[in-house]
């Protein structure tokens, strides 16, 4: 099944699926090691539509919520 | 090996290139545990036989295709460069990858800094180096910049250092092959999670990491307190009233009062005595005013913050703050320049580089000038209203944050644009070293020892010229209306407000001599920190925001200062 990252479960893993957004945005991410193909794992997620944060290897990235929602993610349900 | 006179330190943000820098080089400079510290390139020179080039340290940069100022600074250098030293972080090989077959393919020599090497091992990370150089095709060397490992085998590569011809490929292309590396070379075994990693996940967790930030903050406030009025109380104020004084007042009796050299050196006699706080000589308030009343401070502070920096709590309450600073128009990165600005607003202006947009530095930079005092001023503002009663204190603080809200709040409803998303990475928690603390705090008080006291000292000297010239007479008499009758202050205030564009601290001590009701005290402090920043800070926000940005923000500075003033006078 495949949520945006804001639906996903803290703790819960997935395989980054496909990234909307402007060639800046992707290719930013992408810089960062936030790229598809890649899994990673939700850590938290914060109040109000607050930041997302989540773990890539030995990784750690917080990714503001409107921006969390343009990352797709295959998770296991 | 031909001549090379520019060697250009590069790499992702936070992989430990200040701290190569510094070990290369001997050069002071700021090394923390978070991205964007480093945000203008720093140079200097190491030796190589015969050979002196330059080494410069260059900001963090996830790619050469620039997306903030900092990053624009790092692509622009490497045109510059010869060589590059690729410093790459060895427990996130994969990720630097990218940005060193970007740089291999502008076909500059590169070398790779293998650094982090020493957490690899705690990590369960095993590289094959030899494997890693064979497959890159340039030379790798496993570093750590913490201790000077590895750094001499570095240099001793330099010279076999040679440009590949490799033809550009696209980022799909370069992820696949690093992906075929990364694969071969790096093996990760199972590790157990330490403590730090358990801490780590809980900050950044919402309902701990607010329980955790709110401790910290807390009793980072208690300790600098503790700590600075410690140091005055124990040690600087008996080492001035014990040790300094005799000899002033001898010097004071061989000069005899009522002549210019007793005004300037030692200043007005109160009560027929010495005043290290009133009387304004360059010898006595001059030198208690840095020393005794400023200094003990700024020691605190930048202890506690250097903790927290090396630690790599920034990033983490970055995070939590994020929602808040939305609303002022900004995010959460935005509390680095903050926090670095409560130190000296110097530094904060430069960092505000690491904010995106226009519209964001721009509020920032406005936030901080207005709402923001550096440590020197807070300190005297202690000193001298404190004495009134914590309550005051609390007013002037509190005015100030008020403002800060208020401000943002507005900024965000009436600039056009909206505020951007936060994207950082959240290093791991490091346990402060004892030696890289006490250096980086020496360099900042070194620093603030080297700009404030010839400030100071030239800041009491003009106004005793201009007193002498009556030159402050005939401001004081200008800016009487908006001084008396708006704000309630005794027009020699003026002088207090000419000094603040020399220094804030040695401003607010001017308050002193001025008899002023605690009302007036509050409001002037008050007054002191919004109307303007310092002339050191207003230059860098000249060169970060624009002259036109900055007048505006001025303008904004000045009417701020106005308003607030005669609202504090009608309601206290
Ligand atoms: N364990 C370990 N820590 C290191 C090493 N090198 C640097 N550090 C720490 O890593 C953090 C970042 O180091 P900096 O030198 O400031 O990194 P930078 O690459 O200059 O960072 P930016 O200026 O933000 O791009 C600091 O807390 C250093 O003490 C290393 O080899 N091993
Ligand atoms: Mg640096």
């Amino acid at each position: 099944m495949i949520v945006d990252l804001t639906k996903m479960h803290t703790g819960e893993s997935g395989v980054i699926e496909d990234i909307h957004g402007g060639h800046g945005v992707i290719s930013r991410l992408q810089s960062m090691g936030i790229r598809p193909g890649k899994k990673m794992t939700k850590v938290s997620s914060h109040f109000w539509r607050g930041p997302q944060t989540i773990k890539i290897d030995k990784l750690r990235l917080a990714i503001g919520f409107g921006m969390a929602k343009k990352i797709f993610i295959n998770v296991k349900r | 090996m031909k001549d090379i006179c520019r060697i250009l330190l590069m790499g992702n943000p936070n992989v430990g290139k200040s701290a190569i820098f510094s070990r290369l080089t001997g050069a002071r400079i700021v090394i923390s545990n978070y991205p964007g510290t480093t945000v203008e390139f720093t140079q200097g020179q190491i030796k190589i036989g015969s050979q002196r080039p330059m080494v410069i340290d260059v900001p963090g940069t996830y790619t050469l295709e620039p997306t903030c100022k900092a990053e624009e600074v790092a692509v622009q250098m490497l045109k510059t460069g010869d060589l590059v030293v690729n410093v790459v972080n060895a427990t996130n090989l994969e990720r630097n990858l990218y940005l060193t077959f970007q740089l291999l393919e502008k076909n500059i020599p590169v070398i790779v800094a293998l650094n982090m090497w020493d957490e690899t091992k705690h990590q369960g990370i095993h590289i094959d180096v030899k494997k890693l150089e064979e497959k890159l095709e340039v030379p790798v060397v496993p570093t750590c910049g913490l201790t000077g490992e590895g750094i001499k085998e570095l240099v001793d590569r330099f010279p076999d250092v040679e440009p590949l011809k490799i033809k550009p490929s696209t980022d799909s292309e370069k992820w696949e092959r690093i992906g075929d590396i990364v694969e071969e070379v790096q093996k990760l075994t199972h590790h157990h999670h330490t403590l730090l990693e358990r801490l780590e996940e809980l900050s950044i967790k919402p309902f701990t990491g607010i329980i955790i930030g709110i401790a910290i903050i807390y009793s980072s406030f208690w300790a600098i307190r503790f700590i600075g009025e410690g140091l005055i109380t124990y040690m600087f104020e008996p080492l001035f009233e014990k040790g300094w004084l005799p000899l002033m007042n001898k010097l004071s009796a061989f000069l005899g009062e009522q002549n210019f050299l007793h005004t300037v050196l030692i200043g007005n006699l109160i009560e027929s005595e010495i005043n290290f706080g009133q009387s304004f000589g360059l010898l006595t308030t001059g030198l208690f005013v840095p020393i005794a009343m400023v200094l003990p401070y700024i020691f605190s502070f930048y202890l506690i913050l250097g903790i927290l920096e090396d630690f790599g709590y920034l990033p983490r309450l970055a995070v939590l703050v994020d929602n808040l600073m939305h609303h002022l128009g900004l995010h959460g990165f935005a509390i680095i320049p903050m926090m670095l600005g409560l130190g000296c607003n110097v530094p904060g202006a430069l960092a505000i580089r690491i904010l995106e947009g226009r519209r964001e530095k721009f509020i920032a930079a406005t936030l901080m000038a207005v709402a923001i005092p550096c440590m020197a001023q807070i300190a005297m503002i202690i000193g001298l209203v404190g004495q009134r009663g914590g309550k005051y204190l609390a007013i002037v603080f509190g005015t100030l944050f008020l403002l800060l809200i208020i401000k943002g709040l507005i900024f965000n409803k009436v600039l056009k644009g909206a505020s951007p998303e936060i994207l950082i990475e959240i290093p791991p928690y490091r346990l402060p070293q004892l030696m890289a603390v006490f250096k980086k705090l020496w360099m900042r008080l070194y620093g603030f020892l080297k700009e404030a006291l010839p400030f100071v000292l030239l800041g009491i000297l003009f106004v005793n010229i201009l007193h002498t010239l009556k030159v402050i007479e005939f401001f004081s008499n200008i800016f009487a209306p908006v001084l008396s009758g708006l704000w309630g202050l005794p027009k020699e205030a003026i002088s207090a407000l000419i000094v603040g564009f020399l220094r804030k601290d040695i401003a607010v001590g001017m308050l002193g001599p001025l008899n002023l009701t605690t009302k007036q005290l509050v409001i002037g402090s008050t007054i002191l920190a919004i109307y303007f920043p310092c002339i050191a800070t207003f230059v860098v926000l000249i060169r970060e925001l624009g002259i036109k940005d900055m007048c505006k923000s001025a303008i904004i500075m000045v009417v701020l200062a106005i308003l607030v003033g005669v609202v504090l006078n009608l309601i206290l």
